[in-house]
């Protein structure tokens, strides 16, 4: 029997304070009847004694201390899960609220989930094709794969992100059965608006699960927006085989509401006022995309985040940068050169690529390409910045190539805009044509052989 | 007698009426007997840590005292194991509940069923004292397992037959001092927080050889010495590691995964067994020991992980190996600290960090060490500690980097902006140092000749005076530079380019023996006095710089090993012609 309390103590947005409780354990789920019969949810943080501090998921507004009825429902929070969740709107805490009718769950699962043992990883290998040049050709994606965007405000981060979930697809047989989970964590009306629509436009809705926290929500709701669509997630996964790409924005938010009840718990701060734990915190969340041995399903994960001041150090890019397996970063100073999308080239990094192009999966000349493409932008900017300084006259004729390079490379191997659809092949035909501005003897890092295929013949 | 519940907050859980249960006990929690160990005691209130998740877990739970502290299992089946943070099988986890780790799992660490092949050394009636060797097993085709009596023991062999035996099966009975009949296994149980105990230890002589040239030649480790890899994300810290963990030539490593990514231990599980070792042509694995606490796992166990993998190091270095420990990473163990720290109401230090955060560092790296070990044979073993900091921003003035630096020998500071330059390993010449360098050279001096350690000098040199030269050139461009320096520029590129990169996933470049290492500097170190001479007597230099076998030295990596000695020749050869008919020309330029 579920028992009922009368006495809380104290309430500080978003903790809650209930005394004289018996048998409560940690971490379980908490209802609080308010005495017009409304409820909001929260869970236990601590208990001490017969003291339970319990944190609120939900605005506290108008909860009365006298009248407020306490339930402790002996189980952590859960998601009720189905495949019929699929082309559905959620709300940051699972409930539907695109007017459906309710889930009817085929399962409930802790939203916290459980680590996956890494005996049992299956390693991420399979080349995923963006149609975008500089993510295929130089940060391959691949499936399992947890790659975000480190984005700045203004950034067109959600186009990108668009252009991924419509374009991305597996080359071969097995397409397999395709997913977008979205979680909308503190963004704005207007942003999410963008991305259903998109969804719509293409008839990807049908094959999505949205969960919506927006702005206007309350902030503590956002700390189980994430795990509520990772949930649902590792469920289309591993129980229904279907390959789920998630797209998680904006991280930024995620991490401030943390923040927000840490301040609340009083707890010792770390770097920027950010709690200690939000290393493993996060961790807990990227963690949870991959791969399983035995299973066919998929959880490639795309977090957004927007980089406070463009500020790669700052605590949130930094640490998810240290959990993802590489990162895309988008810069302000190709969008305002009207490049797009204004992908950062050489600081953005997929770990995984390695292991996802070559023969048998992309074609043999993609890593040395790569790593040449790499090298030769980083000389050419590299000339470009002494050439601004000292002008034209100081540059050997080489590196007035490899400036050049720079700039072709920018303006047609990156500005490709977000509506075009390159495969593989066009992408690395297109690296070896801006390669052959340079001289034959300066591909260093591609092996000979390679140059006397793939070399573009000029007529 | 046990205790009870009164507190939960995360991993930390107070119980009292544990008058009976000691400091760093390890301890059983609730219903699920979840495993945690004693951190502080107050009256009979003890502050637990709890190394799984406690969610459900409330007062009025009971709480048991194992009376033990914190140890781990140590005999044969550990090699090609794969642990978590207090030594836990995974693969066994996986056989019991599956893909994701449930709580209160209960596994051995060794496989206690498996029948090993027990040979006898030492007989009935000899005296032995702990450390010694009383017989062998063979774990895996490179590891010749050696029993030995437990530290502290003492006596007479009574009795100790070969055959077939599992780890908790007497193989034989020791008669102590005092008359008591001991009964030997071939495990020993011990205290991850304390050190196995040695003989003597000895300054580290020897360089360990990774067959990573930036390592080996400019910035090399002894075994039984201390390195840190700092750097921040992106920047090719696990790369160094598992290069390191694939081709040191030791006999043991010891990789502890701590607080990373899943992924990344995945890789090393399925990667090493495909990757055979050069030196003895059986696969990596049958070599490695892993230990797993990835990030999404308990952080309290991500504190323990680097104790139980430095113990099991520890415990093969006790037979005699060289035995590499490789902790990725340290920060994250560190985090662990201050998470716990934070819990238990400390008064915070630096950054919030603990204010033992430098002691517990500086306890972890001791550990290592070239030691005599227990025994009356008189065996050298050397354990080797590498340990990579991830400093938040990359920025080394934080508390972990600092308290790191100033313990380790060896400092390989990897660089973003070479990663973004894709010159990997990126770790920068300028920032990196090894204190080794002096210790080692009467080494290399006997084995390579005088001339390795004076080419690392001199290509230093060349590197340092490039950094110099680049700020001239910032100022008035390359062509103010006289032919001499431009030379410098040049051959300093080639150190860089075609000596200090290597490409870490193509089979030939991967590892690099000392002797090929040796021989590419001293090729490029070659062409720089050749071209010198040439410039002072007037050839240009331009037509230096554009010589045929140039090229070929740029690609003198990738030729295979069995052809290197040859193919190196022929180059050294075409470049003296060649360099030799520049000059001929004379200065027209």
């Amino acid at each position: 029997m579920i028992r009922e309390y009368k006495t809380v103590e104290e309430i500080v947005s978003p903790l809650m304070m209930v005394r004289m409780v018996e048998n409560v354990t940690y971490d379980e789920l908490v209802e609080v009847e308010l005495h017009d019969g409304s409820i909001r949810r929260g869970k236990v943080l601590e208990v001490n004694g017969d003291t339970a501090v319990v944190q609120l998921f939900e605005a506290a507004a108008g909860i009365n201390l006298a009248d407020a009825k306490v339930r402790f429902l002996g189980h952590p929070l859960q998601l009720g899960v189905s495949g019929d969740m699929l082309g559905r709107v959620f709300n940051g805490m699972g409930q539907p609220i695109d007017g459906g009718p309710e889930i009817l769950a085929e399962e409930y699962r802790d939203i916290n989930g459980l680590p996956m043992n890494p005996a049992a990883r299956d390693y991420p290998n399979e080349f995923i094709q963006t149609g975008v040049s500089t993510i295929d050709g130089l940060n391959t994606l691949v499936r399992g794969q947890k790659l975000p965007i480190f984005s700045g405000s203004g950034l067109p981060h959600a186009n990108l992100a668009a252009q991924i979930a419509r374009q991305a697809k597996v080359l071969g047989g097995d397409a397999g059965n395709f997913a977008v989970v979205f979680a909308a964590i503190g963004i704005t009306f207007e942003e999410s608006e963008f991305f259903v629509s998109e969804f719509k436009r293409t008839g990807a809705i049908e094959r999505t699960v949205l969960f919506s926290n927006l702005a206007n929500d309350p902030a503590v709701e956002r700390i189980s927006t994430p795990r509520m669509a990772l949930t649902a997630a590792e469920y289309l996964a591993f129980e229904k085989d279907m390959h789920v790409l998630v797209i998680m924005t904006d991280i930024t938010n995620y991490a401030e509401a943390l923040r927000e009840v840490s301040a609340a718990k009083k707890e010792v701060p770390g770097r920027r006022g950010f709690p200690g734990y939000l290393y493993t915190d996060l961790a807990t969340l990227y963690e949870r995309a991959g791969r399983q041995l035995g299973k066919k399903g998929s959880i490639t994960m795309i977090p957004i985040l927007t980089m406070p001041e463009d500020d790669k150090t700052h605590p949130i890019p930094d640490l998810t940068g240290y959990i993802t397996e590489g990162q895309i970063i988008l810069a302000r100073s190709l969008y305002r050169q009207g490049i797009h999308p204004p992908v950062d080239v050489l600081p953005s990094l997929s770990r995984l690529k390695d292991k996802g192009v070559g023969k048998g999966k992309t074609r043999e000349d993609h890593a040395d390409t790569m790593n040449q493409l790499f090298a030769a932008y980083s000389t050419g900017k590299d000339n470009k910045e002494l050439m601004s300084i000292l002008g034209e006259a100081a540059l050997t004729p080489t590196d007035l190539l490899y400036a050049k390079f720079a700039d072709e490379f920018e303006r047609r191997y990156v500005n490709q805009g977000y509506d075009e659809n390159r495969s593989i092949e066009e992408t690395l035909n297109l690296g070896w044509e801006l390669l052959s501005i340079l001289p034959k003897a300066e591909l260093k890092r591609i092996k000979p052989e390679l140059i006397e295929k793939y070399w573009p013949k000029k007529d | 007698m046990s205790g009870k519940v009164v507190k939960v907050s995360g991993p930390l859980v107070v119980a009292t009426g544990l008058s009976d249960a000691n400091m760093s006990d390890v301890v059983r929690v609730g219903p699920q007997r979840l495993i945690g160990e004693i951190l502080t005691m107050k009256g009979d209130a003890a502050s637990i840590q709890v190394y799984e998740e406690t969610s459900g877990l409330g007062p009025g739970a009971v709480v048991e005292t194992t009376g033990a502290p914190m140890s781990v299992e140590l005999g044969p089946g550990m090699i090609e194991g794969i642990y978590d943070g207090i030594q836990r099988p995974l693969e066994k986890i996986v056989e019991k509940v599956g893909a994701n780790i449930t709580r209160g799992v209960e596994v051995s660490a060794l496989d206690h069923e498996k029948k090993w092949e027990f040979t006898a050394i030492a007989k009935a009636g000899d005296k032995v004292v702990g450390g010694d060797i009383i017989g062998t097993v063979p774990e895996t085709p490179v590891v010749l397992h050696k029993i030995m009596i437990p530290p502290k023991m003492k006596g007479t062999i009574k009795e100790l037959k070969s055959g077939s035996f599992n780890v908790t099966e007497t193989i034989g009975i020791l008669t102590t001092e005092d008359g008591r009949d001991v009964p030997l296994t071939m495990t020993q149980k011990w205290p991850v927080r304390v050190g196995r105990p040695y003989e003597k230890k000895y300054p580290p002589v020897k360089p360990l050889c990774s067959g990573q040239r930036i390592i080996d030649t400019m910035f090399p480790i002894a075994k039984g010495g201390t390195a840190a890899v700092p750097g921040p994300f992106g920047s090719g810290k696990t790369v160094v590691q598992h290069q390191l963990a694939k081709w040191s030539d030791v006999d043991i490593v010891v990789y502890i995964g701590c607080g990373e990514r899943g992924n990344e231990m995945t890789d090393v599980l399925r990667e090493f067994p495909e990757l055979k070792d050069p030196r003895t042509g059986e696969s990596l694995m049958k070599r490695t020991v892993l230990i797993a606490n990835t990030s999404d796992m308990p952080v309290a166990a991500r504190e323990a992980s680097v104790y139980t993998g430095i113990t099991i190091a520890e415990y093969f270095r006790d037979m005699g190996y060289d035995v590499a420990v490789i902790a990725d990473s340290t920060s994250r163990w560190a985090e662990a600290l201050r998470e716990m720290s934070g819990r238990l109401e400390e008064m915070p230090g630096e950054e919030g960090y603990p204010a033992y955060l430098s002691s517990r560092l500086a306890q972890f790296y001791e550990r290592a060490g070239s030691v005599e070990c227990l025994g009356g044979d008189e065996r050298r073993g050397s354990l080797t500690a590498v340990g990579a900091v991830s400093p938040p921003g990359g920025d080394l003035s934080e508390p972990v980097s600092q308290a790191t630096m100033r313990i380790v020998k060896v400092f390989w500071a990897l660089d973003a902006s070479l990663a973004y330059k894709r010159h990997f390993p990126a770790i920068n010449w300028l920032n990196s140092y090894s204190l080794y360098l002096d210790t080692l050279k009467p080494w290399f001096d006997e084995n390579f000749g005088e001339s390795f350690m004076q080419d690392r000098t001199k290509a230093m040199s060349i590197l340092q005076q490039e950094a110099n030269l680049n700020e001239i050139v910032q100022l008035v461009g390359k062509d103010a530079l006289s032919p001499s320096d431009q030379l410098t520029l040049e051959v300093a590129r080639m150190v860089r380019e075609d000596f200090l990169q290597q490409n870490a996933f193509t089979d030939i470049d991967g590892y690099s023996s000392y002797d090929r290492q040796g021989r590419l500097l001293a090729m490029i170190l070659h062409y720089e006095t050749l071209c010198r001479d040439a410039i002072a007597k007037g050839a240009s230099a331009m037509k230096l710089f554009d010589i045929p076998a140039r090229e070929k030295i740029g690609r003198a990596k990738s030729v295979p090993a069995e052809d290197y000695v040859k193919v190196y020749e022929e180059i050294e050869a075409d470049m003296e012609r060649q360099i030799e008919e520049v000059a001929a020309q004379g200065g027209e330029n």
